[in-house]
């Protein structure tokens, strides 16, 4: 494949949102201050969803940033701002082992997901999801269909896990 | 449209739709806080800002006409929106030392950000080429989920002013959004459900059908349907206390927080929060005309089904089609009116009501807006299978059991209502507490033995 063929506007797109999403991941682990992270990783949820929208998607984009962004993180932020009120304070030792090994573990994933990733993806030039892969329509079929009992059962856990946080903060009920 | 704007890249067709979008709202920020103050001053007894833009004509100057020399002519105030925007550009921006300061900066953005993205399903005209910005298949969660995103800006505000009163503004405006977005989700439901689409354009088409299926001169508003009015007044409310207005204004509520999540910003910063609150407003309001009130269409009447039926006098018929017409090419203006309505029902609620108090507020959101909206989308879903069954089986036993059951459901509904409301008007259940008075003649003995 040659460089011209690369310079298309929907790669323009994908390396602008995929460069702003990887930098918001590799801010989470950067930063020492736990509010940021928490924030880089909204940026990258956020990031990933607009991928999601151009590769045609908009339904599971639409869910990454409900779920995600809207719910999950809000309330990241929520305890992480309860809880860390004080200074902030800067854990670094010299010399430590943990770096070392830690970088090379990571490392060695990169290379094994790498290397399983990139050979198939090599060819592609412009992804774009089937008509109509993740419409409501579809999802909400399928939900009701094929994957039923699941579906149903994952509620269950969901209510359960409601009455036993009320049975555990409720003194009297 | 023309082709010509239909033969331009998608891009600069979106560019174009945005713009025609954001740009109004961006104008008419200034203007509704001049009309909240007069409203407010009208519906308080005061006077309110008058003074800003009144010309007082030379009596000498010949180039005055000599009817207007030495006279005052009064515009209501109307610039009291430029004189505050010019002493809000020109306030020290005071930053202050102990701030986070990225997150400070870029608070304000994020708060104005949902505002304006939230209406990008919003469809304001019948004229697809135009509006909305994007006709998606997932209307309606595309504003639940900006929606949800607004919380954002106030909570990382709060956080980085570094200020307890800031941190208590902002922890209490994500524990009110979180709260009250999930009603409003529900009363959200219950539409897409009754119109089995999600997309913005797809519901406002449902509403122009005949009215309850038997009047097909007007239309049927989904405010005009038992639960869609239900739904209506559930997400009304939650919409109030998604903008953080009064009476659910607690996360900046001045007797308590100074002034909540704001209290640290001055000047220009100040003011992008005042814009995305009233941005908010505004796109709101336009999701709750688009839902529940029939989107574009000035009234609840079906003038293109006038203006062609046999049964209606030539001359009726006529009036009925300019009608007709006026409704389709002014569609944005009737669009505004209700949004303009609405805004002022806002201010009317700010005027009327007193701020709540935290408990109250998460006991309307948990106790009774949520079960309300829960039991209407059940309702809801039993008025659509009851219909089916009844339309497959042709009336026959299958459909009278079904009508029985949906009977039992409405029979719920007005239980669990005539609870909330018993809840709501009995005595609040104090606690109690015994003092028994002890004789200091005793007390000596018992500590001496």
């Amino acid at each position: 494949m040659n460089p011209s063929e690369l310079a298309t506007p929907n790669m323009g797109v994908f390396m602008i949102i995929g460069g702003v999403a990887a930098l918001a991941a590799v801010g989470v682990v950067a930063f020492n201050n736990a509010v940021r992270s928490a924030l880089c990783l909204v940026v990258s949820f956020f990031m990933l969803a607009f991928l999601y929208f151009s590769l045609g998607a908009e339904m599971l984009g639409i869910l990454q940033i409900v779920v995600y962004t809207g719910a999950i993180m809000v309330l990241f932020l929520f305890v992480i701002m309860l809880l860390n009120l004080g200074a902030i304070k800067v854990m670094f030792e010299k010399r430590d082992p943990k770096l070392l090994i830690g970088g090379a573990l990571g490392l060695g994933m990169a290379v094994l997901l790498g290397g399983q990733v990139i050979a198939p993806l090599a060819s592609m030039s412009a992804p774009k999801a089937p008509e109509g892969i993740g419409s409501p329509e579809n999802v909400g079929y399928s939900l009701f269909s094929t994957y039923l009992y699941p579906f149903e059962i994952a509620s269950i856990l969901l209510l359960l896990g409601i009455v036993g946080s009320i049975l555990l903060a409720k003194r009297k009920i | 449209m023309a082709q010509w704007f239909l033969d331009l890249h998608p891009a600069w067709q979106a560019l174009v739709r945005v713009l025609i979008f954001v740009v109004p709202i961006l104008m008419l920020v200034p203007g509704l806080i001049w009309w909240e103050r007069r409203l407010l001053s009208w519906m308080q007894d005061r006077i309110g800002p008058n003074r800003v833009a009144t010309i007082t004509w030379s009596k000498t100057s010949k180039l005055v006409p000599p009817f207007l020399r030495g006279k005052k002519t009064k515009l209501f105030g109307l610039l009291q929106p430029i004189a505050d925007g010019v002493k809000l550009f020109f306030k020290e921006d005071v930053t202050p030392s102990a701030v986070d300061r990225a997150i400070y900066f870029l608070a304000p953005g994020i708060a104005l950000f949902p505002a304006f993205a939230l209406g990008g399903t919003l469809p304001f005209a019948p004229w697809p080429s135009i509006t909305p910005i994007a006709d998606v298949n997932i209307g309606i969660l595309y504003v639940l989920a900006i929606s949800s995103l607004g919380v954002y800006g106030v909570v990382l505000a709060g956080y980085s002013g570094n200020n307890k009163y800031s941190l208590m503004g902002g922890l209490r405006a994500s524990a009110q959004l979180i709260s009250y977005e999930l009603a409003m989700s529900m009363s959200l439901a219950c539409i897409v459900l009754a119109t089995g689409s999600l997309k913005m354009t797809e519901m406002v088409r449902t509403q122009e059908q005949s009215f309850w299926g038997i009047a097909p001169a007007l239309q049927n508003w989904n405010v005009f349907t038992p639960y869609g009015f239900v739904a209506m007044v559930v997400f009304m409310i939650c919409m109030v206390a998604e903008t953080n207005r009064a009476p659910f204004d607690l996360p900046e509520a001045e007797n308590e927080l100074i002034a909540g999540y704001h209290t640290e910003y001055s000047s220009m910063k100040f003011a992008v929060f005042f814009m995305g609150e009233y941005a908010a407003m505004f796109v709101f309001s336009g999701v709750l005309a688009t839902v529940f009130f029939g989107g574009w269409n000035v009234l609840p009447i079906n003038f293109e089904y006038l203006a062609t039926s046999a049964s209606v006098p030539p001359f009726f018929a006529g009036i009925a089609g300019f009608f007709a017409k006026a409704n389709y090419w002014l569609a944005p203006l009737w669009f505004m009116g209700k949004i303009a309505f609405f805004i002022s029902l806002f201010i009317w609620l700010r005027a009327t009501l007193p701020r709540l108090r935290y408990d109250q507020l998460m006991s309307l959101g948990w106790k009774s807006l949520l079960p309300l909206a829960t039991v209407n989308f059940i309702l809801v879903a039993a008025w659509i299978l009851v219909d089916r069954l009844v339309s497959e089986s042709k009336g026959e036993l299958l459909g009278s059991i079904a009508g029985i059951g949906l009977w039992v459901v409405a029979g719920a509904l007005v239980y669990s209502l005539w609870r909330i409301i018993k809840k709501a008007s009995e005595e609040p259940q104090l606690e109690t507490r015994t003092i028994s008075m002890v004789d200091p003649a005793t007390l000596g003995e018992v500590a001496s033995s």
